[in-house]
């Protein structure tokens, strides 16, 4: 039942950040959504650091500092700055309510126990239950990409379920630095990427909000019934 | 000295380094050119040597697998018809450019900018393909995939907009889900291999299979399925194909369908080998076969309803990827033959059919298919070209995706009788459709532009003469070659 | 049993103790609130001349009352004042004390609720059946918040009895758990709402738009009017010391203990309820007063957290 400090760090750590993406989907105000995502990416660093310690890989304290650096100092203020200087609305239009969201995430918790338990039996307890975790913040960041109809919640979506995969990356042991390397690198071409289509979307019309460009569409009116 | 190495700083080197140097430096060297007519013959040039590399690395000695690069029969056919057709279509791109800077729909300076990232596009998909190391492969599809993203909202309209955030945003969370399976295929690993790089490489994982706890296995090919497959465009995931063919440059059509989608799929099935290496696993086929059906099925009734001519063959893209992973999803020598052949077929005639609309969609001025009938009229060169690629992709007996498909049902008939049914049906829905518009465009009463094509077409006639050939007779050397990788690839 | 006769006494003590309290630590909350405003804020002792001043009034009834209304007050003050007896306060053991269940605990307070609901919409007033409405809406998302909490509480320590959990918790090391935390906030937001505060309904409104808890009991007067204020308040004794026994309960008393270590029991239980008390208050202050159609959201929060702690035990703890 007990399993010592180790791994009581770890699944603390590793709750906080699933905890972080139902925060991320209870919350209805921009400005909410980007601090939990901050404070999300914060407990993701420190996971990665007490990886680091606990495996003795230094490398992973390379992963905790992109992640405290990067995702919750630098993406943080670039997409205040971007909502900020836009004008983008303050409050989040949900396409599904916010109860019956979280009652999705739950449902997808539980979904990600069901595959991820039975497959690990043999692998340690920490990578075991980093895997469910961290799968279930995949999940949760796809719902949020999925029920959240704005392009910055959408980048925050997809951001988080990064930090789902940094999560499940650091869990298995000894993996190499091909893979945190890889995420650090889409971190900062998919920052470049958003950053771009910030400016052009901005380029041309007066709103984020994707919905508008979605209603206009050639082929769409004519061929989908 | 041998065909597969290179002098280089005073001792040999493979070519493969060379061949993902070439690309790279080009896109550099690209960025900083401001002639635009310069850089498109450079573009072509860049791709044209990478092409004499590719085909040199085939004939010549193999480098050492590495834990980095590694080079089988599998990867290299793969390899040879990437840069091909890369060049193909950046020759194509060379006039259909001009054509777009004249009009005013492109800037010399988003040219610039589409040149270098022509070429990162290349060298990643080369990189995808002879990597021995599935986070490598990994970050170059993704890289494939940013680049493409960039690509396809060149013109930033609303339209391509849209299209590019669709695709950016389906094909991450795609490849999102792939980087958790490959993290699965890891902790599969390691606890064979042992930690480290080695866990990661193929040849190892290849060779390994046997040992790994099956149930990892099948967690992790499920999100490999779900994830490369969005980057396939495999039925459910397959929304963001038919808007990033459609609203991008032409050219870039041509290299998604003809390549990424192989790059994607390639990456599946060398996944596929290492189930199939491991006893207790589920066998992948019926997954795959269910997802190419339904991608076969769905994308041939989507065909009826198309009114652009880009998406209209985005769809048809759809339907042979479908072909082609239902063929995988067969499994044994025969289906994964005819898979092989169609997957290489339907890449040269899928985007020499994306250089004749990029043609024809200039001269007519229109996407709309309504509005570019009596091709064969207006312009009988390109008119009867577009006409030949059409009846290619649609199985018409002399041409060489009648064979392969004749081969993949064939196979059906012997492995999964019933599955057969269905795939008939998908094929002759799919034909009757391109008929209907073939007829429409190539035939009909003329309408639209008739101003000559100012371009050369022989990019456009060179792929489809090799499509004739390969229909008529297939070289006995090549029939081996793919006979071997079949058997690589197992049931 | 040889000590039959000091433990019913022991017994007797905390009722009369909880009883006695109960208006206490409302004074002292109105009190804080009042300071905390700048305000200066009621007597501490204001609770109890209310009550006795209603008490000496005569109670009048509205025209269409039925039995049940009259009735009602006496039972919903008995059942909590009963509930509030159950929960170890400051002894661990006395004679009722395995009959206090997490589970028996929700139920006595869901019959509670159920009969202030009933005599809500018995008189037939349009403020009544608002009320009536709210409160059961609210209930129908804090029970099973309630329920994840315990379902914590019983996956870790494998009981649902106060008594065991009690005794689980002062003698093995937990560690560090996050779902403990979980279960913590989760009840602490039932409690809240459970009691009527602010954020989910103001105690001292009478706006018809926003009171849930007052619209039930606006038609009760005199003596009856008394019972159900008091069953209020000893809510809010049961809600902090059940919080206080089951996540602080150190200084409890073991009741076969004696004398000193009971005296000392009841002052740190004193200083448990003040403490939480006092902390309520600046909450209530520092958080504006939600629209109702957001309580269900709130209380979906709580009821999640409950959720996510039982997940996260249950992954945590599976072999």
């Amino acid at each position: 039942m007990l399993y010592g400090l180790d791994f009581d760090i770890a699944h603390t750590l590793g709750t906080s950040v699933l905890l972080l993406s139902f925060a991320l989907l209870y919350q209805r105000r921009l400005s909410g959504v980007l601090e939990a995502f901050a404070l999300q990416a914060v407990f993701v660093a420190a996971s990665a650091a007490w990886q680091a310690w606990s495996q003795d890989a230094p490398q992973l304290y390379i992963t905790a500092v992109i992640a405290l650096g990067f995702k919750a100092i630098a993406i943080p203020l670039a997409l205040g700055h971007i909502v900020r200087k836009l004008g983008i609305h303050r409050t989040i239009e949900t396409v599904l309510g916010v109860n019956l969201t979280l009652l999705a995430g739950v449902g997808l918790v539980a979904l990600s126990i069901l595959l991820v338990f039975p497959v690990t039996l043999a692998s340690g307890n920490v990578t075991r239950e980093n895997l469910t975790l961290a799968l279930s913040v995949v999940l949760l960041g796809l719902l949020m990409m999925i029920t959240r109809r704005n392009a910055v919640t959408q980048v925050i979506g997809f951001m988080s379920l990064e930090n789902g995969l940094v999560l499940a990356a650091v869990g298995v042991k000894g993996m190499p630095l091909v893979v945190e390397g890889s995420i650090a690198f889409s971190i900062l071409i998919a920052f470049i990427v958003f950053g771009m289509f910030f400016f052009r979307i901005r380029e041309r019309f007066d709103t984020l909000d994707l919905q508008y460009l979605e209603s206009f569409r050639g082929d769409r009116h004519v061929d989908r019934p | 000295m041998t065909p597969g190495e290179l002098i280089f700083g005073g001792g040999l080197v493979s070519t493969v380094y060379l061949m993902l140097a070439v690309p790279l430096v080009a896109a550099i060297v690209l960025a900083a050119l401001p002639w635009h007519r310069v850089s498109s013959v450079l573009n072509a040039a860049a791709s044209l040597l990478t092409l004499a590399m590719a085909i040199s690395l085939l004939f010549g000695t193999r480098p050492k697998p590495t834990n980095f690069i590694f080079i089988d029969d599998l990867n290299v056919s793969l390899i040879v018809l990437t840069s091909l057709v890369a060049f193909t279509t950046s020759w194509f791109s060379a006039s259909y450019i001009a054509h777009e800077v004249e009009i005013g729909r492109l800037t010399p300076l988003s040219l610039r900018f589409y040149h270098a990232m022509y070429q990162v596009l290349s060298a990643a998909m080369i990189l995808a393909l002879c990597a021995n190391n599935i986070g490598v492969m990994w970050v170059a599809i993704e890289a494939a995939t940013l680049t493409t993203v960039v690509m396809v909202s060149i013109y930033r309209t609303r339209e391509s907009l849209e299209a590019a955030w669709k695709y950016f945003i389906l094909c991450s969370v795609g490849i999102a889900l792939a980087l958790f399976g490959t993290i699965l295929v890891y902790l599969a690993g390691q606890t064979v291999i042992g930690p480290g790089v080695e866990a990661l490489a193929w040849t190892e994982l290849h060779a390994r299979a046997a040992a790994f706890d099956p149930n990892i296995l099948n967690l992790a090919f499920v999100f490999l399925l779900v994830g490369y497959g969005t980057k396939v465009g495999l039925a459910p995931l397959h929304a963001w194909l038919p808007d990033a063919h459609a609203e991008g440059p032409t050219p870039i059509s041509a290299v998604l369908s003809g390549l990424m989608l192989n790059v994607a799929l390639y990456a599946l099935l060398r996944f596929k080998m290492i189930l199939a290496g491991n006893a207790g696993a589920i066998a992948p086929g019926p997954l795959m076969l269910t997802m190419g059906l339904s991608s076969l099925l769905l994308a041939s009734v989507m065909l009826y309803r198309r009114r652009d001519i880009k998406r209209f063959f985005a769809y048809s893209s759809i339907e042979h990827m479908g072909i082609i992973t239902f063929a995988f999803g067969l499994g044994g020598p025969l289906a994964n033959f005819a898979g092989l052949l169609h997957m290489v077929l339907h890449s040269l005639t899928k985007s020499a059919i994306f250089f004749a609309v990029g043609h024809i969609s200039q001269v007519k001025g229109t996407q709309r298919i309504a509005d570019m009938s009596g091709l064969t009229k207006t312009h009988p060169l390109l008119g009867w070209g577009f006409v030949l690629g059409v009846a290619a992709i649609a199985g018409l007996p002399p041409m060489g995706p009648f064979l392969s498909e004749f081969l993949v049902v064939t196979s059906a008939m012997a492995r999964q009788p019933w599955l057969a049914v269905p795939v008939v049906l998908g094929l002759l829905l799919a034909f009757g459709a391109l008929m209907m518009r073939l007829q429409q465009i190539a035939f009909g009463e003329p309408r639209g532009g008739t101003a000559p094509v100012s371009a050369s077409l022989a990019p456009l006639y060179l792929q489809l003469a090799m499509v004739l050939v390969a229909g008529l007779w297939l070289p006995a050397p090549l029939v081996s070659w793919f006979q071997n990788v079949a058997r690589l690839l197992g049931s | 049993m040889t000590d039959t006769l000091p433990a019913i006494l022991l017994q007797l003590v905390q009722f009369a103790l909880v009883l006695a309290v109960a208006p206490l630590l409302t004074g002292v909350a109105r009190k804080a609130r009042g300071r905390l405003l700048a305000r200066k804020g009621p007597p501490i002792v204001q609770p109890y001349r209310d009550l006795a001043k209603l008490l000496r009034k005569e109670a009048v009834l509205a025209e269409n009352a039925s039995w049940i209304y009259r009735i009602a007050p006496y039972l919903i003050f008995a059942i909590l004042w009963l509930a509030t007896a159950l929960v170890p306060t400051f002894a661990i053991r006395h004679p009722l004390s395995p009959a206090a269940d997490l589970i028996a605990l929700v139920g006595l307070l869901a019959s509670a609720r159920f009969l202030l609901a009933l005599a809500g919409m018995d008189v037939g007033t349009s403020f009544g059946g608002i009320g009536a409405s709210r409160e059961m809406t609210i209930a129908s998302l804090a029970e099973p918040a309630m329920l994840m909490v315990i379902f914590t509480m019983a996956l870790f320590v494998q009981t649902t009895s106060i008594p065991s959990i009690i005794d689980f918790v002062l003698q093995r090391p937990v560690g560090l758990r996050v779902s403990f935390a979980l279960a913590l906030i989760s009840l602490v937001m039932v409690a809240i709402a459970e009691t009527g505060r602010i954020p989910v309904d103001n105690p001292a409104t009478h706006l018809e738009l926003t009171m849930v808890h007052e619209a039930m009991i606006l038609e009760y007067s005199g003596r009856h009017l008394a019972l159900v204020e008091a069953a209020s308040m000893l809510k809010l004794v049961f809600y902090l010391s059940l919080i206080a026994a089951v996540f602080a309960p150190w200084g409890l008393a073991d009741s076969v203990a004696g004398g000193a270590p009971l005296l000392v029991g009841i002052a740190v239980w004193l200083g448990k309820l003040l403490a939480g008390t006092l902390a309520l208050s600046v909450f209530e202050v520092a958080i504006a007063k939600m629209r109702v159609f957001r309580v269900a959201e709130f209380l979906g929060g709580a009821l999640l957290l409950g959720l996510l702690g039982t997940i996260f035990l249950y992954v945590s703890q599976s072999p």
